[in-house]
């Protein structure tokens, strides 16, 4: 692991929004090509953290380095690096599937040739090439997640930030989004996943647990439950989130 | 479960009374408009004429045509800013807007009134605002006639005529009587029928109408919670209003409060059936917004006897004008108000807005109706 | 650069591809135009008179046949009694009560000054003036003429001072030559600044402006890439207004039609970027319309639409100075009836670039990507 490149990297970082603390002084690395889970409950602080790494949120003190970029003064240079997908689905409704493959590759700056190339690359990997004119709406959830996944993608990121993106679908439909997430670490983009289902954090390499805008445990899930002495992640979990309360 | 239903229903239009008390910016307008619409209507939009700028074409330059432009400086309603020395810079000083009238003396002005009887002045106004225009005209006409009997031969000055005219009503001509009750219609119309479409459209966009619907409340019970926060809303308002033009613009109540605010409340019900009609025919906020907006506001402003009056419209609009609610509301509030009259001279205004809300009512649970099945 | 292009093209996808706003965009202009410019009339057609005749004489008859005769009038046939008379203007039937006392007669034939009361309606002070001094006109024509027939004309010369008015630009006076331009001032303001403003907050409202943020998109692109398509579709607008209120209005196009489209530029540039601003700094589209809302009727009122802008008071004025409905308002009439050119305008163009600039700086400023 030492060994591995550092691709984040988060130092004592602070979130206040008023008196309210969203992030009470996380630290933590993420190393190039792994999945990163971020865990915890609904306002645990998660969404707040991921947001701030993807540039769309200020820190209020803290050091972040993403992808080899300062978060407070190389936003820009940031978002050309990372791809992003947030808990609701960020496609145009009244666009068709190409349509808005074609809108995000043209902000990310791709065009003509390279551009078409793509496309019809992402197209045919989702399977979707016959159903490239019709409109988002009339798209299954399932199928709006995946293709939402394909467009934070188009880019070619070298991390990809995914908050809570399997809202609200089937176990079905969530293993085959996890099947897509292990293809891309595997063609070596980083992953930084956030998720309040904890059987979803057996897919990670490594995960975090967030108990009220703090860092409870950080490894990979096998040795978080050797620590704890679980049978599963869940386990884990509400033992943590009791410690909280408790205290 | 009996007990229960009017619980829920109140704590969801609770929900939706502290949804717009939580937009501070939106309270604000919501109060300020008012305020602000009867400034501007009492202070700036008026029909008076004062200080316009006029050019004055002197070829004679003698004592008389002098002593006429001072008179006419004098009046209050002109200044000559520019004088011409030309025909040629007539047009441009009208042109360029820096003059709304020329007047121009013909040579030997004072020679020819009183050797010849007769001196020639020729008023060229910019018609491009025709009403300023022929205002500008009668009182440069007024003037000038005054300022021939003054310094003409008296001869004849007997009057032709002893007219002695009575003002009903506004004696001083006040502009008031027309802006409050208008401003009042503007306003209630803007917050309840515009609010309302948009505020379920907005349910149906985000698609948490869905999630209403399902819920065990009443469709009916949620569109009232709904609306209800708006109807609290415009008939403080209008309290507002009427307050404000009695002590700022001294407007009279001379009719019964009570049946004043009677009609109020019927309107702000006309309007609130009207926004639900528009909510149930709009899928975006969008789309309510546009027809609420351009088919309610301006047609409110100039189809219902506000500012323009309906007596000088075409026959066609003025058929038009009996279906816009506005026009009825605004007819009964100045019955009640400036003539002081009760039930009896406005029992036909409320039964016509009556009949408004059924139709608009009875349209938009049809249109809901289809949609459901 | 390029970034931009692929903004507008979306846009214009989205705009072409939702059915119910595009009749509305162009539909309802006509139906505004066609109702508006004809409602919007200070002159008066019809003056409902009702005359209580005391005297009822032959010169008393002749009065009324006078008023008769004009088109003006409908005489409203009440009983003799000022009482009844003015009952009918309670409800609204007569708006004005001609009374001729006895004795009428005999005092004109006598060369005495006869003495009428006029009773007038005057809830509307405007009108009310308006119908005194028409009615004022024909009885005062009507006794001099009288008494000139009388003392013969030879009589009556005192020195006068005779009037020739012209009406220039627009002879007939046509109201709707004056509210065909306003009227198209506000509609191409309004459709042009809400679709704007309601367009960015949308995309706030649904969450898509994330997606956007989230990538290295630069602000003035963004901005700009919103900006342009609603611009075009407000050029559009106007010109497409302008070809309906040259057919069914005759309304003049006395002016380049070059200069003023250039002037539309730069305003739209102002209007569609106040949009921008407005919706930056909202973050539904209920509040932004309702701020809009707000704005759009104090300035459209301060703009000069219905009144002459130089009677407002001081205060007024100086806020018009910022109104840039004042200067689109007044430059639209200029330059279609009047047929002013550049260096008429001049002062407009350049207050309206320096705050299409201004304002334009804001949005982009005030738009922020991170929060």
């Amino acid at each position: 692991m030492e060994s591995k490149e550092i691709i984040i990297e988060v130092d004592n970082l602070v979130k206040k929004f008023g008196q309210f603390v969203a992030n009470d002084n996380l630290t933590f690395k993420v190393y190039k090509g792994e999945i990163f889970g971020f865990l915890g409950a609904n306002g645990a602080g998660k969404t707040t953290a991921i947001r701030i790494m993807s540039g769309l949120l200020e820190p209020t003190s803290g050091k972040i380095n993403v992808a080899g970029f300062n978060a407070y003064t190389q936003r820009d240079l940031i978002k050309a690096n990372i791809g992003y997908m947030s808990q609701k689905f960020s496609l145009y409704d009244d666009l068709t599937v190409k349509e808005n493959i074609r809108f995000f590759g043209g902000i990310y700056g791709l065009y003509g040739k390279v551009l078409k190339a793509r496309i019809d690359e992402l197209l045919s990997d989702l399977k979707m090439t016959e159903f490239k004119n019709d409109l988002i709406s009339s798209l299954p959830l399932g199928w709006k997640q995946r293709l939402s996944f394909s467009v934070a993608m188009i880019h070619k990121p070298v991390i990809i930030f995914l908050d809570e993106p399997t809202g609200g679908v089937d176990p079905i439909t969530r293993r085959s989004f996890w099947e897509m997430i292990h293809q891309v670490a595997s063609q070596g983009t980083t992953v930084f996943v956030t998720t309040h289902y904890m059987d979803e954090a057996e897919y990670c390499d490594r995960v975090t647990i967030m108990v009220d805008g703090r860092i409870e445990a950080l490894d990979s899930p096998a040795n978080l439950k050797k620590t704890f002495n679980a049978s599963s992640m869940d386990e884990v979990f509400v033992m943590l989130a009791r410690k909280a309360k408790s205290a | 479960m009996n007990n229960s239903k009017p619980n829920k229903f109140w704590g969801f239009a609770l929900k939706e009374f502290r949804h717009i008390f939580r937009d501070k910016r939106t309270l604000l307008i919501i109060f300020g408009m008012p305020i602000a619409q009867l400034l501007i209507f009492g202070y700036v939009v008026t029909n008076e004429i004062k200080d316009a700028n006029i050019a004055i074409y002197d070829k004679s330059g003698d004592y008389l045509s002098q002593k006429l432009t001072s008179k006419l400086a004098s009046s209050g309603y002109f200044i000559p800013t520019t004088f011409l020395h030309s025909e040629n810079e007539i047009e441009p000083a009208l042109r360029s807007g820096k003059a709304k009238m020329v007047i121009v003396y013909e040579p030997d002005f004072a020679k020819k009134f009183f050797k010849e009887g007769s001196a020639a002045i020729q008023i060229i106004t910019d018609a491009s605002e025709p009403n300023t225009a022929s205002l500008l005209a009668n009182y440069a006409w007024a003037i000038i006639n005054s300022f021939a009997t003054e310094n003409g031969i008296k001869e004849f000055a007997a009057a032709p005529i002893d007219i002695r005219v009575r003002m009903l009503y506004n004696p001083e001509l006040k502009a008031v009587f027309m802006f409050v009750p208008g401003t009042m219609a503007l306003i209630l119309m803007l917050l309840t029928a515009m609010m309302t479409a948009i505020s379920i459209a907005r349910e149906k966009e985000l698609g948490t109408m869905e999630v209403l619907l399902v819920s065990p409340l009443k469709p009916s019970h949620i569109v009232i919670g709904k609306v209800l926060p708006y109807v609290g809303l415009a008939f403080t308002n209008s309290i507002v209003i009427l307050l404000l033009g009695f002590t700022v613009f001294g407007l009279p109540i001379k009719g019964s409060l009570a049946l004043l605010l009677l009609v109020c409340f019927i309107f702000i019900l006309l309007a609130l059936s009207l926004g639900i009609l528009i909510s149930t025919i709009s899928k975006t906020q969008q789309v309510a917004m546009f027809i609420s907006m351009i088919g309610l506001m301006l047609p409110t402003i100039l189809l219902s006897g506000f500012i323009f009056p309906i007596e000088n419209m075409p026959v066609i609009l003025q058929w038009f004008s009996l279906i816009m609610p506005p026009r009825w509301f605004i007819s009964a509030i100045k019955t009640i108000m400036i003539k002081g009259e009760g039930i009896a001279y406005v029992w036909k205004e409320m039964l016509i807005m009556i009949g408004m809300i059924v139709f608009f009512l009875t349209l938009s649970i049809k249109k809901f109706k289809v949609r459901l099945s | 650069m390029r970034a931009i292009l692929f903004i507008i093209q979306k846009e214009f996808l989205q705009i072409f591809r939702n059915k119910t706003m595009l009749p509305i965009i162009f539909m309802l202009p006509i139906i505004q135009l066609l109702i508006l410019a004809n409602a919007a009339t200070f002159e008066m057609k019809n003056i409902n008179l009702s005359v209580v005749d005391y005297d009822n004489t032959n010169r008393s008859r002749e009065v009324i046949s006078h008023f008769e005769a004009s088109h003006f009038y409908t005489i409203i046939p009440t009983e003799q009694s000022v009482d009844k008379a003015l009952e009918l203007v309670h409800a609204n039937r007569a708006d004005l009560v001609l009374v001729i006392p006895n004795g009428f007669q005999k005092d004109l034939d006598n060369s005495k000054t006869p003495k009428v009361q006029l009773l007038v309606n005057s809830i509307n002070g405007t009108a009310a003036s308006l119908a005194n001094a028409y009615t004022s006109s024909i009885l005062m024509s009507y006794t001099r003429s009288i008494f000139i027939g009388k003392i013969g004309p030879s009589m009556i010369k005192p020195s006068s001072i005779t009037t020739q008015t012209n009406y220039w630009y627009n002879p007939e006076l046509k109201y709707s030559h004056f509210m065909v331009p306003g009227i198209l001032v506000v509609l191409v303001t309004i459709i042009g600044m809400f679709l704007t403003a309601l367009n960015l907050v949308r995309e706030k409202e649904i969450g898509t402006i994330e997606q956007i943020n989230v990538t290295p998109i630069k602000r003035y692109q963004f901005i700009i890439g919103k900006l342009v398509p609603f611009w075009i579709i407000a050029v559009f607008e106007l010109a497409f207004g302008l070809i309906v209120g040259k057919i069914l209005f005759d309304i003049p196009i006395n002016g380049s039609l070059l200069l003023l489209f250039s002037f539309a530029g730069v305003y739209l540039v102002l209007a569609l970027g106040s949009g921008l601003l407005l919706s930056s700094i909202s973050s539904s589209q209920q509040q932004v319309m309702f701020l809009a809302f707000f704005f759009i009727i104090v300035f459209v009122l301060m703009s000069g639409i219905f009144t002459s802008t130089e009677s407002m008071p001081t205060w007024a004025k100086t806020f018009n100075r910022m109104n840039p409905l004042y200067y689109f308002m007044k430059v639209n009439r200029m330059v279609l009836i009047k047929g002013s050119n550049l260096s008429d305008i001049k002062d407009s163009f350049i207050s309206v670039a320096v705050l299409a600039v201004t304002m334009l700086s804001f949005a982009i400023l005030r738009y922020r990507k991170t929060s």
